[in-house]
């Protein structure tokens, strides 16, 4: 036995376990340091305020119920419309080159920098439908950004469904529609609930598009129509983390956690679903 | 069936009426100046304590609030500079008629890093070599041959601010006409950052953003061949510090004629001056703000 | 159910399906229009071959090539980061670990994506470059270093979940062939998987260098915003994202010539993502078709 082979194999064992934790201690080391500096300023005076330039009084309030229209109104859009387009892809689409045309555009959507959603949505939302700086536009932009997502996420779900469901639903004399609706769609959805979410929780945490939309302004007032200027949670992070004084980096933390502990709740709930429903399955 | 897709359809058009005729929020649309801002903002938060009326203020520069403005975008401007002729001109092309308002006086303050010891003061000659366009220095030694051999980072506004106008005005003798290899931004924090970090650099600002961050920054006196000068509340309003200038906003009038932009004008000028100062700006003596108070009561 | 409404729902699935051709349609049509405006006042050579980016003052000059390399700086220094982190865990979680530790990691990893940009800009900017300054003194606050590392542990989990699935799709024939022989662990994972898993790897790589390329936030808050053409990671530099969104926040005037450089950073920045991912996808394609 050659020597040394036993140890290569040990120290490429060790070479990649460091690898590995490396990168896990990367996102703690992150996660520590936002909740460290961030835990100490963050409490109910702090979720119930507007920004404000004195630190102690600056509150994530207009900022927190900016996100929640935001992801609201992209749910309402993007939802019908992602689930829509991945029936159709699924059930209905021939095998043209047209089908692949379409195929190939949600590929390539889904790389797309999120900075240029940004610029059409200024440019598509804001400027050509007049709908100004306005929690519509943003959600109208968002939803153009998570629909790659959602399609695939859905796709993936509606591919699961076994051949032999439809086949029985064809083979009683349904039409094309009625065993979509009734059997792939209902089979498929804990899946695309489960992406969608996914989705969603990337709208919560997208920032350039926002802040190229909304833009940095102070705002002092939660919006009350969809119309109404808005800012967002990363949009607010990003301005107080961009400020020198260093209380305002400490807010930027508190709101992170803010941020992190939503996101942590959307997700916890697509992964629920993920779980009760397989279980259901089996 | 058919009756779910008829509520469906009927909900869906229900939602969309509802989001174009809900009342927005009224509200007030303020854009311009950074050095401004935080004045505005301030008192935008008190208004907001008394009042409930939502205040929108934006930090596109003096340059950007004003473009906004002479088209009738926004209410109100916030200016580190007066407005200029073409802007006026345009202004009368667009019909917009405007009233301006002096509301307090900035210093522009020179910073360098705390860990620069051999800056002692600059003249205005010095830092016109070394800001103009076609600048040849790159080192601190280009300035003065006793200061070190070492690259000068520069920081400062960018060619929308008020700040950056007066700047090239006063110190460089021709508007636009500063050198563009150096970090520029809208946003004082990036400047103050830039040279907080960095031990060779220098940068330019307003006053109140330096006052604001003590600490991180070292202040260097001007001198204008009377002998260096430090920014200070009382250099400023005396004159006697070469770089102070008034800080202005403008009101378009039709926008006055809504009661919530009357009401926010009186109790800016009613504020202006404890909320001036606590900013960290000098504010002018009560009496201009009285003119001022009176001035908008006159207008309606 | 009558046929003529069946008709009807067919076209409405269908139309949804259009949005997202209609999506690249109208990003295509904005930054073509866009750029065709500008290059009418700018010529094309001057924009990819100047060495100069100053829009915003006078004189002014649109050569691109700061941006880019700004782009290309914080790429690489990501990369380098990522792809020995991401090899590494890919090798470990494929070749090593047993299903228990697999079914800790992976999820870890996974949560790493999910984490919002503007975080991990924070993270670079008050933890990551201080610690940089106390090392190299002569760090700049805003510098290309920082954000690249940071960057690097953000896109460690692509380069790691998708060659970790190339390399799980090499048959365990070829491994078993490879024991058989007397391999040990670490000729077979080394000598055996990744050259068959190749193609595979070089498509993560790839496609998270395109994600690095297209990442704006992280660059916004940490790396700065002065363009210019440098190798040296400490100082600041601008990447064409960052410079995009300073400019959509409003620092030039709706229509203007320096507007309009919006769109042709825009166009060159959709344009270089778009071939890197059409390498990547090409490449991954080439690893499924191999089994």
């Amino acid at each position: 036995m050659i020597p040394g082979r036993k140890v290569k194999e040990h120290v490429l064992f060790v070479v990649c376990l460091i690898a590995t934790l490396l990168s896990i201690a990367g996102l703690i080391i992150l996660l520590l340091d936002a909740f460290t500096d961030g835990l100490p300023w963050l409490d109910l005076q702090f979720i119930n305020s507007f920004p404000s330039h004195h630190p102690e009084k600056a509150g994530i309030k207009a900022a927190l119920i900016g996100s929640v229209w935001i992801v609201g109104l992209t749910t309402l859009f993007s939802f019908p419309i992602g689930v829509a387009a991945a029936l159709y892809l699924e059930e209905y689409a021939p095998k043209n080159w047209f089908t692949l045309f379409i195929n190939v555009n949600i590929s390539n959507l889904a790389g797309v920098p999120s900075i240029v959603y940004g610029l059409l949505g200024i440019g598509l939302f804001v400027e050509s439908l007049a709908l100004g700086r306005s929690i519509l536009a943003g959600a109208l932009t968002m939803t153009l950004l998570i629909l790659p997502i959602v399609i695939v996420a859905s796709r993936e779900a509606i591919r699961s469904v076994p051949r032999a469901y439809r086949e029985g639903a064809y083979a009683l004399g349904a039409t094309r529609w009625q065993v979509t609706r009734e059997i792939v769609f209902p089979s498929a959805l804990p899946g695309i609930l489960t992406g969608t979410i996914l989705a969603l929780s990337r709208a919560m945490g997208e920032a350039a598009p926002m802040i190229a939309l909304a833009a940095l302004a102070y705002i002092n007032f939660p919006p009350t129509s969809p119309l109404d200027r808005f800012t967002v949670m990363p949009i607010q992070i990003y301005n107080w983390v961009s400020n020198p004084i260093r209380e305002f980096h400490s807010l930027a933390a508190a709101g992170i956690i803010v941020l992190l502990a939503v996101l942590l709740s959307m997700n916890s709930v697509a992964i629920y679903i993920r779980y009760r429903y397989q279980k259901r399955v089996r | 069936m058919g009756k779910t897709y008829l509520f469906a359809a009927l909900v869906l058009t229900i939602l969309v009426y509802l989001t174009f005729t809900s009342p927005k929020t009224p509200t007030i649309e303020i854009d311009g100046s950074s050095t401004v801002f935080p004045i505005t903002q301030a008192i935008a938060e008190e208004f907001w304590k008394e009042h409930q009326i939502g205040v929108i203020v934006g930090i596109s520069g003096t340059g950007g609030g004003f473009k906004r403005f002479i088209r009738g975008e926004i209410d109100i401007v916030d200016a580190s500079r007066p407005i200029k002729p073409s802007e006026i001109q345009k202004a009368n092309e667009n019909g917009i008629e405007f009233l301006d308002f002096k509301i307090a006086i900035d210093g522009l303050a020179v910073v360098v890093n705390p860990q620069n010891h051999w800056v002692d003061y600059m003249t205005i000659q010095e830092l016109n070599e070394t800001w103009r366009r076609g600048s040849q220095v790159k080192y601190w030694s280009d300035i003065r041959p006793e200061w070190p051999h070492e690259k000068i980072n520069l920081y400062g506004p960018g060619t929308d601010s008020g700040t950056f106008d007066y700047f090239t005005e006063r110190v460089i003798g021709e508007e636009d006409a500063s050198r563009a290899d150096y970090t520029a931004s809208e946003d004082d924090n990036i400047i103050i950052q830039g040279v907080a970090g960095d031990p060779y650099a220098l940068g330019y600002l307003g006053y109140a953003y330096y006052k604001q961050n003590m600490d991180k920054l070292k202040i260097v006196p001007i001198d204008d061949e009377n002998g260096p000068v430090i920014p200070t509340d009382e250099t400023i309003i005396a004159g006697d510090y070469p770089l102070s200038r008034p800080l202005f906003i403008y009101v378009n009038k039709e926008a006055l004629k809504r009661p919530e932009v009357k009401a926010f004008l009186e109790f800016y000028m009613e504020k202006a001056e404890q909320l001036v100062t606590e900013v960290g700006y000098t504010p002018l003596p009560s009496s201009i703000y009285q003119e001022n108070l009176q001035r908008i009561k006159q207008e309606s | 159910m009558t046929r003529g409404q069946e008709w009807v729902i067919e076209k409405l699935l269908f139309l949804c399906a259009l949005v997202s051709v209609f999506t690249m349609f109208a990003i295509l049509v904005m930054l073509f229009l866009g750029a065709v405006s500008f290059f009418q006042e700018v010529s094309i050579i001057e924009f990819f071959t100047g060495t100069q980016w100053t829009p915003l003052f006078k004189p002014q000059h649109f050569g691109i090539l700061p941006l880019l390399c700004g782009t290309l700086l914080v790429t690489i220094i990501a990369l380098s980061v990522a792809v020995p982190l991401g090899l590494g865990s890919a090798i470990l979680l494929s070749e090593y670990a047993p299903e228990r530790a697999r079914k800790v990691i992976k999820p870890v990893l996974e949560i790493m994506v999910g984490v919002p940009t503007v975080v991990y800009g924070y993270f670079a900017l008050t933890f990551v470059t201080p610690i940089l300054q106390k090392i190299f003194p002569e760090t700049s606050i805003f510098n290309a270093l920082s954000a690249g590392l940071v960057m690097g542990i953000m896109i460690t989990p692509m380069v790691s979940s998708l060659s970790e699935d190339a390399m799980l799709a090499v048959p365990r024939s070829l491994r078993e062939a490879a024991y058989g022989l007397g391999a040990r662990k670490h000729e077979v994972a080394l000598r055996v998987v990744l050259p068959s898993a190749f193609s595979g790897i070089v498509a993560s790589i790839i496609l998270a260098m395109s994600r690095a390329i297209g990442e704006t936030m992280i660059v916004s808050i940490a790396a700065g915003s002065t363009p210019k053409l440098t190798i040296n990671p400490l100082e600041g530099i601008q990447t064409m994202t960052a410079y995009i969104t300073q400019i959509s926040l409003g620092e030039a005037p709706f229509g203007s010539l320096e507007y309009r450089t919006i769109f042709s950073v825009g166009l060159t920045l959709f344009l270089i993502v778009f071939a890197v991912n059409l390498v990547g996808y090409w490449m991954a394609k080439r690893y499924w078709r191999e089994y």
